[in-house]
């Protein structure tokens, strides 16, 4: 599924959807069964397994470099920044595509799901008893009927460990 | 012709064909208020720039047309065709006066007193509307082709002439013109386009480098398809993808070809430093210069400037003997420093040599002890090329007590580390009695570079290809085997031990892989004078490569300048042989590495390292100013100190420059020498009286702010001893009253006082570099991080230019640029400048794509002011 197919989706969706109700409307993705969100806007491709560069003494949270069409993105494996196991060898994995600050990084996940617009109703503030690396990241929770989506704040995902020393 | 004066009539034509059109709306639209500023402010522009390239007479019309437009602008006159056919007749004269300058590179003599009366008359509403009384004469007229035009005190005429010299012929009296002369003047000069402003055109440096990013990106492209191509024989696209190779690499070469800038640029400063020099030191300096017309980038260029003027500095100053030395060494008595540039496969090298008297090794040496840089028996064991090598290391200095001249600060570790930054080298050598030799190796540009393909445990890397000297391949049975001392491998070259990094060790690869002992190649690199082998386990080709930065969640990396996409569409890391050295210390010596591990702590710590003076003055401990600001030290002869209303003064370079001492309780002795520090602002100075300077140091500091007391910023830690750092505002403020009040022009109330928005997290800073602004007439405004400079934003504030640091807490610098680029609206336009003690390429690159307009080092004040200018001008010209 590319950006294309989103925006299509989305056209069908609404048109008149404005900036604001876009900002509440994001792109799920499941990591170890638990799903995630990202707003919409701020994603640029969905990819699926990619040939990655590893780049040598980085964060092990970065899985490494990828070439998308001639800019060179920086694959962040989310399993390890939220402490998760890592992926079995066979597992199949995807990626969501961010711009943070001009710079564009993939976000490596099991598996991306739809794009949805919860209820604003449902947004709970992050549950204060949630594990530390979790809670970092994690920018609120929706209650949806079956499950919970826990938004995921990308600036703060990005801010590793090594980086910041 | 002068640049200079290129620059000025491609500007100062398009100015005013600008002026023709927007005249003829004014007519249209009398009451645009905006119309009207903008054509006051062209003209005003032309009138500044006429001044300061010294002609006059283009400069007096200006002004006259200036005085008649002021008073549009303010309403005191209406706008009425007469009036505009008034002011496009003085445009018309300005022209043809353009065309004499263009085509003699001289101003044409005479002047345009009665225009000019009229303009005058007009500006204070002597004329009256309907009189009809202005002359219907000085008319324009540009050069008769191949002839001289002779102006006349009324207007001028042309007259062929068939002296076509430099000299204008001396002045005739000339009847006034008459209409039918005026007439065909104005055809010709339509007809005839200015040649100087039509040859070129300006473009924005912006539009420069995106041409160059998307250039380097058909390079990426083609490269791609090179690639496939190499895996399919008889292909149809062999030979249109031969002519693409062709085309690219000649696109690449032309848009690289618009960056460049001959070197003789950074050299214009010296002859006039190195005269200075010589008269002040009483030496006869002879500065060659060869190749100045050789090309390199801009950015390379800007960046080589200041290392390369303390060479020559140096040179002149250490290098160079006096006189009667070198009479006595058999030597002429002139020395000669020579500059040398010029062009080397895919660099540029720069060669700096002098005849004087060379290093003198054996007070290296003693330093090098003394300093407990190496042990006396390591010393010992020393060639002579090694002991060399340490001018070169941080805190080295072999002038035995700072002279006025040199111990700027700016240590040759300061140039070497500048020179490496942009990937290049440096060399010394030097003979004792011969003279010195440094040969600096740079690349010519930052954004393509061929680099060494190779692979470490199934990684590819890429290595420069300036630091690769030569490929070695090892394997147990060859000649060459990798042997170990200590678990150290190191391999036998040319009878010389050459220490080995295995790439799969620093870069903790995995470690169970292949013993490399087996087989592997060694890629030899030099840094510096070191050189050393990297261990890989294959190579692969050469290819040219777009250095792109690397993300900043890498940048604390120091293995790698970056990263780039090959031809077969992988990611690469560039290696960074600086950084590979940096990590596994020193290649010669030992104890350097704990001064290179103590050096890397301290820089990931803080950012505000930077020279500092240290001196004694009065009371209490020793007293320290950051050397940036100090212009001069100077060392005074008390017998030259006259009074001036009590106040001492003395004459320094042609003028009266007034002392003040740090200490109001000081009384100056009669004879003897006092030293004094020189401040410098425009063509004032000031000296500051103190006991005795101690020394120049490079330290990270942490200023205390809490001691606060007049004269003095606050206290420091510095070498160990608390050290207080003055205010050099206060003092310059004892010496003129009004240095702060003064404004740089005051023709021009309204654009006198830029506004200007500092964004710095340091406190220090701040309270440096605010005096320093408002002393060269900016209006200054400051931010303690970006947060409230944004707050600024949203109450309404508007900045001529805005300055940021790039290191803050919270909001970077960069994300602060982006920030307001990307949300536009008010401040979207607003000039940025960064501000920052990391100036590598990638910093610079990185910044412009935030969104910067120029990129500053943080101790460099000259450069800030000057960029500022430019930046300043720029908004000037394109209002």
């Amino acid at each position: 599924m590319t950006k294309n197919a989103l925006a299509a989706q989305d056209e069908k969706r609404s048109l008149a959807l404005t900036q604001e109700a876009l900002m509440h409307e994001f792109v799920t993705m499941f990591i170890d069964r638990q799903l995630f969100g990202i707003p919409v806007l701020s994603v640029q491709d969905v990819l699926g397994p990619q040939k990655i560069t590893r780049v040598p003494l980085a964060p092990p949270e970065v899985a490494g470099s990828l070439n998308l069409r001639g800019r060179i993105v920086t694959a962040i494996d989310v399993r390890t920044r939220l402490a998760l196991l890592k992926r079995e060898g066979d597992e199949s994995s995807m990626s969501v595509v961010v711009d943070f600050n001009g710079e564009l990084y993939s976000l490596i996940v099991d598996q991306v799901g739809e794009v949805m617009t919860p209820a604003q109703s449902d947004y709970e503030k992050t549950p204060a008893t949630l594990d530390e690396r979790w809670r970092e990241i994690s920018d609120g929770v929706y209650r949806l009927k079956d499950t919970l989506l826990i938004v995921l704040d990308v600036k703060k995902l990005l801010r590793l460990d090594a980086a910041a020393s | 012709m002068d640049d200079l004066l290129r620059d000025f009539l491609t500007e100062t034509n398009e100015s005013i064909m600008q002026l023709d059109v927007e005249l003829v709306r004014l007519e249209q639209n009398p009451d645009d208020p905006e119309l009207i500023s903008s054509i006051f402010r062209l003209v005003h522009t032309i009138k500044g720039t006429c001044g300061f390239l010294g002609l006059p007479r283009l400069e007096k019309l200006a002004h006259a047309g200036e005085n008649v437009l002021g008073k549009f602008r303010d309403r005191e006159l209406k706008i009425t065709p007469k009036a505009v056919s008034l002011i496009l007749r003085s445009l018309d004269t300005i022209k043809g006066l353009l065309a004499i300058l263009e085509e003699t590179e001289a101003e044409a003599p005479g002047h345009d007193a009665e225009l000019i009366e009229e303009l005058n008359a007009f500006a204070e509403g002597r004329v009256q509307e309907d009189s009809g009384a202005a002359a219907p004469v000085a008319a324009p007229a540009p050069p008769a082709q191949g002839g001289q035009e002779e102006p006349d005190p009324f207007g001028f005429v042309p007259v062929r002439a068939e002296d076509t010299g430099k000299d204008i012929p001396a002045v005739p009296k000339t009847e006034a013109a008459s209409p039918v002369a005026t007439q065909t003047a104005v055809a010709d000069n339509a007809a005839k386009e200015s040649a100087v402003s039509s040859q070129t055109i300006r473009v924005s440096v912006d539009q420069l480098e995106n041409l160059m990013v998307i250039a380097s990106e058909l390079v990426l492209t083609r490269n791609q398809l090179n690639q496939i191509l190499r895996e399919q024989k008889d292909s149809p696209f062999a030979t249109p993808l031969q002519r693409l190779n062709l085309v690219t690499s000649e696109l690449q070469e032309g848009v690289m070809k618009t960056r460049m800038q001959p070197i003789g640029n950074a050299w214009a400063k010296l002859p006039r430093i190195v005269r200075d020099l010589s008269l002040e030191l009483r030496k006869k300096i002879d500065l060659q210069m060869v190749g100045a017309d050789t090309e390199l980038d801009r950015q390379v260029l800007e960046l080589i400037k200041d290392p390369l003027t303390h060479m020559v500095r140096n040179a002149a100053d250490h290098g160079i003997e006096v006189p009667a030395d070198r009479l006595a060494a058999g030597k002429p008595e002139t020395g000669v420093v020579l500059l040398n540039a010029f062009h080397e496969g895919g660099h540029i090298v720069i060669e700096i040599s002098d005849d004087g008297r060379g290093l003198p090794v054996d007070k290296i040496r003693a330093k090098i002890i003394h300093n407990g840089l190496a042990s006396e028996s390591d010393v010992a064991g020393m060639s002579e090329q090694q002991i060399l090598q340490y001018v070169f290391k941080p805190g080295f200095s072999t002038a035995e007590r700072v002279t006025a001249v040199s111990g700027r600060g700016v240590g040759m570790d300061v140039v070497k580390t500048n020179i490496e930054k942009i990937g290049g080298t440096v060399e010394l050598r030097s003979t004792q009695g011969k003279g010195s030799r440094f040969l600096i190796k740079i690349p010519l540009t930052l954004a393509i570079v061929s680099a060494l393909i190779v692979e470490c445990a199934k990684e590819r890397f890429a290595i420069p290809q300036i630091s690769v000297v030569e490929l070695v391949h090892a394997s147990a049975q060859s000649e060459y085997k990798i042997e170990h001392i200590n678990n150290t491998p190191v391999l036998r070259l040319r009878n010389r031990l050459l220490p080995l990094i295995s790439l799969r060790r620093v870069l903790h690869l995995d470690k169970d892989g292949k013993n490399e002992d087996e087989m592997a190649f060694i890629v030899v690199v030099q840094v510096g004078n070191s050189s050393f082998g990297i261990i890989v386990d294959r190579v692969f080709d050469t290819e040219e490569i777009v250095v792109k930065p690397v993300s900043p969640i890498l940048r604390h990396i120091q293995m790698f300048s970056g990263n780039t996409i090959l031809g077969d569409g992988r990611v690469v890391m560039i290696l960074d042989p600086n950084g590979v050295t940096a990590q596994v210390g020193d290649i010669h010596d030992a104890s350097d590495t704990a001064l290179q591990q103590k050096k890397h702590t301290a820089r990931d710590h803080a950012m505000d390292k930077q020279s500092l003076l240290l001196f004694k003055a009065g009371v209490g401990g020793p007293k320290a100013v950051p050397l940036s600001l100090v212009a001069r030290l100077e060392d005074i002869d008390l017998t030259s100190v006259e009074y001036s209303e009590d106040s001492p003064v003395v004459q320094y370079r042609g003028k009266l420059m007034p002392l003040v001492a740090l200490d109001p309780d000081k009384k100056l002795g009669k004879e003897g020498r006092q030293p004094v520090l020189v401040f410098s602002d425009n063509d004032r100075s000031m000296g500051l009286i103190v006991d005795e300077i101690v020394d120049i140091i490079e330290e990270y500091m942490e200023v205390d702010l809490s001691t606060r007391h007049a004269g003095f910023l606050g206290s420091a830690i510095i070498a160990g001893k608390a050290t207080e750092i003055i205010d050099t505002g206060h003092f310059l403020a004892q010496a003129y009253q009004d240095w702060f009040g003064t404004k740089q022009e005051s023709s021009f109330e309204e654009e006198d006082l830029r506004r200007i928005l500092l964004v710095d997290d340091s406190p220090f800073f701040r309270n440096l570099l605010t005096p320093l602004l408002t002393v060269a007439g900016y209006e200054v405004t400051t931010a303690e991080n970006a947060n409230q400079a944004l707050k600024f934003r949203e109450e309404g504030d508007d900045f001529d230019v805005i300055i940021s640091d790039i290191e803050m807490p919270g909001m970077s610098g960069f994300d602060f640029a982006s920030t307001v680029r990307r949300e536009g609206g008010r401040w979207s336009e607003t000039p940025f400048i960064a501000l920052s003690s990391h100036a590598t390429p990638r910093d610079i690159e990185r910044g412009r794509q935030a969104g910067f307009t120029d990129y500053v080092a943080k101790f460099d004040r000259d450069s800030l002011l000057a960029t500022l200018q430019q930046t300043l001008s720029a908004i000037k010209v394109h209002p």
